[in-house]
């Protein structure tokens, strides 16, 4: 082994490394955090900068190999769909109003554009708290 | 207007679709081959053609610089805020708290507008709740923050990002836009405790 490949491996072990621990402060999170919202935080970005730094840790190690161009789609589709879910996760759980309000510091959407008097509210639970009791 | 025509503009719309369709393809096969080619083709227009989606207007233009600024920008809030969350999910003390706040932008394009909700996702410390597309108001979550100079810190980064977005993607029009209004419209925060 010279030493290029000795470098390239040192590279590839950090990025692996380093990747494994963000998945690992990403499943703590989803235990410790309190709330729907904050868990998706924590569901999106060290879980995206892990997946990629394991992309780039695997293809160091497995350079000329056909599987590179896998991990490269694995890595943009992560970053395209890891938003998406997390939004919409976020927006049912908002909107189904499982907010830990005592949390939060604003709330500017509670008496947002939303609030405004004869907009339909259908998709909130009819035992919902009331607005101003939160 | 004649079919035709529309037809032709219709492909217009779909060739970006195509192409990308066909390089996954041929990047999930991970050789390069004509066959590959070809069946990605044949692939990528039935899927267009069984499962129609909504034509995407308007589209994109690059500029160069921009684009580079805004992935550089990316990568290091990217970086930055991963930090942030790894440190609240192990730090011993509790979390301080959430906010939730909305902000106003100035794009108004379909495109730009979900570029713009994804790196929100993933960069600033914040995850799109809800989109008001009409008055294109976005309702963001934010992790961790101790005060109100903090929140609008946050919206300040946002309206950033929203920047770079649209000098990277955008059209001349879009551009001169986010000049117009330099100041964002004060929306207060309705029922917020001091």
């Amino acid at each position: 082994m010279n030493d290029v490949d000795s470098v390239a491996d040192v590279i590839a072990v950090a990025c692996l490394l380093v990747g494994a621990f963000f998945c690992l402060t990403a499943g703590v999170g989803l235990l410790r955090f309190p709330d729907v919202l904050s868990r998706m935080h924590a569901g999106t970005k060290p879980q995206v900068v892990g997946v990629l730094l394991i992309m780039v840790g695997a293809a160091i190690r497995l350079t000329g190999s056909s599987v590179t161009w896998m991990l490269l789609l694995v890595a943009a589709f992560q970053l395209l769909t890891a938003p998406v879910s997390a939004h919409l996760v976020s927006r049912i759980a908002y909107r189904r109003r499982h907010v830990r309000r005592d949390l939060l510091l604003v709330d500017e959407l509670g008496g947002g554009p939303r609030a405004r008097p004869g907009a339909p509210r259908g998709d909130e639970p009819a035992d919902g708290v009331d607005q101003a009791g939160r | 207007m004649t079919t035709p025509e529309v037809a032709v503009r219709r492909l217009r719309n779909q060739v970006p679709l195509l192409v990308s369709l066909v390089l996954v393809w041929n990047l999930l096969w991970g050789t390069w081959s004509w066959a590959n080619l070809l069946s990605g083709t044949v692939v990528a227009v039935a899927v267009t053609w069984l499962l129609p989606l909504p034509p995407v207007t308007g589209g994109l233009r690059f500029h160069p610089v921009a684009v580079l600024r805004f992935v550089g920008h990316f990568v290091a809030d990217l970086a930055a805020s991963s930090a942030q969350v790894a440190w609240e999910a192990i730090r011993p003390r509790g979390m301080p708290h959430g906010a939730i706040i909305s902000v106003q932008l100035r794009t108004d394009s379909d495109l730009l507008l979900t570029m713009i909700a994804e790196s929100l996702c993933l960069v600033p410390g914040s995850i799109v709740i809800d989109l008001d597309r009409e008055e294109r108001v976005f309702g963001l979550h934010l992790l961790a923050v101790r005060d109100h100079a903090e929140v609008d810190a946050q919206r300040r980064r946002v309206l950033e990002t929203e920047e770079r977005v649209v000098r990277a993607f955008g059209s001349a029009a879009e551009i001169a836009a986010l000049d117009q209004q330099p100041d964002q419209p004060e929306r207060r925060p309705a029922g917020s405790a001091p």
